[in-house]
């Protein structure tokens, strides 16, 4: 058993690191306080091949693995959950749904300028009033001649604003509920279709999130992806390599607060000695540490399940169940650890903390996590 | 144009640097390590000026197996070729410099590009034996006028400039005080200093293709060189750690204590 990542994956987390170091860092809690996306950075990050990791050679990506994603990923959000997530969004669902289940023409047509990041993937599944219960969605797709008429309203979708490119779960044969949903794409400018972004989110502010409104979008048959009526089942294998990023993001988010936790309590004092001198935080840093590389092994291990061709959706659920979790324990206590300035948007934390929530929600709440893995250990039991 | 550059492994600037109690070297324990910043540079020149004049770049690194990362790095960023020097155990700088020469002879590039100084050793040697083993014109210190804000860095347009006839390299040097630009014959031997450019990030795709590229294995023995150090380091030992600073009440303070006891102004 081999532990190390290979060459090229730790050459990749060196250089998206310095890349974060200089652009990003400095950066960060200024788009959060502005809720603002940082467009020029996305776009030097799709030069660096970062927005088309999966995306094969001939496409235009850089053909890397499900690793390759997680180190990235990790690597980003610990500097910046919101730009995690618009890379994790990016390449999971939007690009990846064409990446996998798109026809030669649509692949060709798409993939090379969603891999350089000139256009941006989103992926619309949730709905006002349908989220967990996924399938529940209202949301119809017509078929008129030889066009597909849709309608409904998509809800808290990542890149809904800044995206070109849409995935649009839609039920063409509603009776049916899962078995009767057909995903299509949707281009930006489309007649029928508006985005109105949602303001005021407690973390990731600087992700675009947007409620799409889609009344009466045709779309020729050429729009659409994969087979008819089989849309939710290609989103649930979307989803279940989705996981295993949203996993890596919240591990990068641990691992943030434990550095700057380590950083911060060093310097300061209390009672003449530095706080990390206290057995109680020293205590909390340890656990913290602890469960960082514990959740980080658990999304290594799905992504190469995922690499291998082997099973992996109970394993990716673990993954994110546990580091989504991990997370919010490891960012709460470095507000803690930070006392009263941890409070404040002086320090990062804070902004952890907040970022990490969305681990917790985003691609499947805990509770449906825990379902999934539940009904995955009972079928082999 | 064929261009050589270095790429020598050293300690990650962001790592913390601990002496071993005993004074012989380094904790190396839980260190990162990284292409030395100043040989980044290297290749980053080597690689515009490749893309403005055609050519290759071959990056050489001397060491362990370990050093496989920082050449596959350099090969990421664009570099065609590269040669690995195996050599584990104390190498000075003479050492490292008829090391090179020898991997000059071999390859006969039209312009070396090295770090002016690695940041382990911090010695700044190796360019200058390397020029003058090879009786070559060096240039140290390269720099460049403009700013990092500039077109050019943009760009990414080549600081050192190739003469029409492929004959000079143009080299604008920093000096104490000031630039001085000197213009040297080719082949040449050029040291790079930081603000000569900012070099790229390896990319993804960038990262795949270096896989497959070429890396020669090269032995000290087999190239006829004698590393047997000539200089050895004796101890090692921590900065004196830093005395506490004083707070004073205001600026005529300050430029009252700067004047009579720093004697700075
Ligand atoms: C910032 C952000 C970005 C997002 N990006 C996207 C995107 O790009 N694309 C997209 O399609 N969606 C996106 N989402 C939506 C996200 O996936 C959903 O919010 C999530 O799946 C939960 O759905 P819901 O909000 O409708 O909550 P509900 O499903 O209404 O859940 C409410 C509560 O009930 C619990 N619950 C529901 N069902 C069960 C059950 N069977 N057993 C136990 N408990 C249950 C839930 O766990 C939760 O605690 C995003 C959300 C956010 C906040």
């Amino acid at each position: 058993m081999d532990f190390e990542l290979p060459e090229s994956h730790r050459i990749l987390q060196a250089s998206i690191r310095e890349f974060c170091e200089k652009k990003v860092k400095p950066f960060a809690r200024e788009w959060d306080a502005k809720e603002q996306f940082p467009h020029e950075v996305v776009r030097e990050l799709g030069q660096l091949g970062v927005m088309g990791i999966l995306v094969k050679e001939e496409y235009g990506g850089a053909g890397m693995d499900a690793l390759a994603v997680a180190v990235a990923v990790e690597e980003i959000a610990r500097y910046d959950g919101s730009l995690a997530l618009t890379v994790a969004s990016h390449n999971g669902l939007g690009t990846s749904h064409i990446r996998v289940f798109g026809n030669e023409e649509q692949r060709r047509k798409y993939l090379p300028k969603l891999a350089t990041g000139e256009w941006l993937g989103a992926w619309g599944l949730t709905e006002p009033g349908s989220g967990s219960d996924a399938a529940g969605m209202k949301t119809t797709a017509v078929k008129k001649g030889d066009v597909w008429v849709l309608n409904g309203t998509k809800m808290f979708i990542t890149q809904g604003t800044v995206g070109h490119v849409f995935v649009i779960l839609a039920l063409t044969d509603p009776p049916k509920r899962q078995k009767g949903i057909t995903a299509f794409i949707v281009e930006r400018g489309q007649k029928g279709f508006t985005q109105r972004p949602i303001h005021g989110k407690l973390g990731m502010r600087s992700s675009d999130t947007a409620e799409l409104i889609l009344e009466n979008v045709e779309v020729p048959d050429s729009a659409r992806l994969g087979e008819v009526g089989q849309g939710f089942i290609d989103t649930l294998k979307i989803l279940d390599r989705g996981r295993i990023t949203i996993g890596a993001l919240a591990v990068g988010l641990a691992r943030g607060a434990l550095e700057e936790s380590i950083r911060y309590s060093k310097e300061r004092t209390a009672f003449g000695h530095p706080i990390a001198d206290f057995q109680a935080l020293r205590w909390m840093m340890a656990d913290m540490k602890t469960e960082t590389d514990a959740a980080r092994l658990l999304v290594h291990r799905a992504a190469y399940l995922a690499d291998h061709g082997r099973p992996y959706t109970r394993e990716a659920s673990m993954a994110k169940l546990f580091a989504s979790e991990v997370a919010m324990r490891a960012c709460n206590k470095a507000v803690q650890i930070h006392g009263g300035y941890g409070y404040t948007r002086e320090f990062p934390v804070e902004r952890y903390l907040r970022d990490a929530k969305l681990c917790e929600i985003g691609e499947g709440t805990s509770e449906i996590q825990r379902s999934i893995i539940a009904r995955e250990t009972f079928k082999t039991a | 144009m064929k261009i050589l550059v270095t790429a020598k492994r050293v300690e990650d600037p962001e790592s913390k640097i601990k002496v071993k109690p005993d004074g012989t070297g380094i904790v190396q324990e839980g260190l990162k390590y990284k292409i030395n910043p100043f040989d980044e540079i290297a290749v980053e020149e080597g690689l515009r000026l490749v893309a403005k004049h055609g050519g290759e770049v071959v990056v050489v690194s001397i060491g362990g197996k370990e050093v496989h990362e920082q050449l596959r790095h350099a090969l990421a960023m664009g570099a065609h070729k590269a040669v690995w020097v195996n050599h584990t155990g104390p190498l000075d700088q003479m050492g490292v410099a008829g090391l090179l020469q020898k991997v000059v002879e071999k390859e006969k590039p039209d312009l070396v590009i090295l770090g002016k100084q690695s940041i382990d050793d911090d010695q700044n040697q190796v360019g200058q034996y390397l020029a003058e083993w090879l009786g070559w014109g060096q240039a140290t210190f390269a720099s460049k006028a403009e700013s990092f804000d500039s077109e050019n860095e943009k760009n990414k347009v080549p600081a050192l400039v190739v003469g029409a006839d492929n004959k000079t390299v143009r080299v604008v040097r920093e000096v104490d005080g000031g630039l001085a630009t000197v213009e040297c014959q080719l082949p040449a031997v050029v040291t790079t200093d930081l603000r000569l450019n900012q070099p790229r990030y390896a990319s993804l795709p960038g990262i795949m293709k270096a896989k497959s590229k070429p890396i020669e294995e090269l032995i000290p023995a087999g190239l006829g060189v004698d590393v047997t150090p000539k200089l050895t380091v004796t101890k090692m030992s921590a900065p004196p750690a830093r005395k506490a600073g004083i707070k004073v009440p205001d600026v005529a303070t300050l430029v009252e204590k700067l004047k009579t006891e720093a004697k700075v102004i």
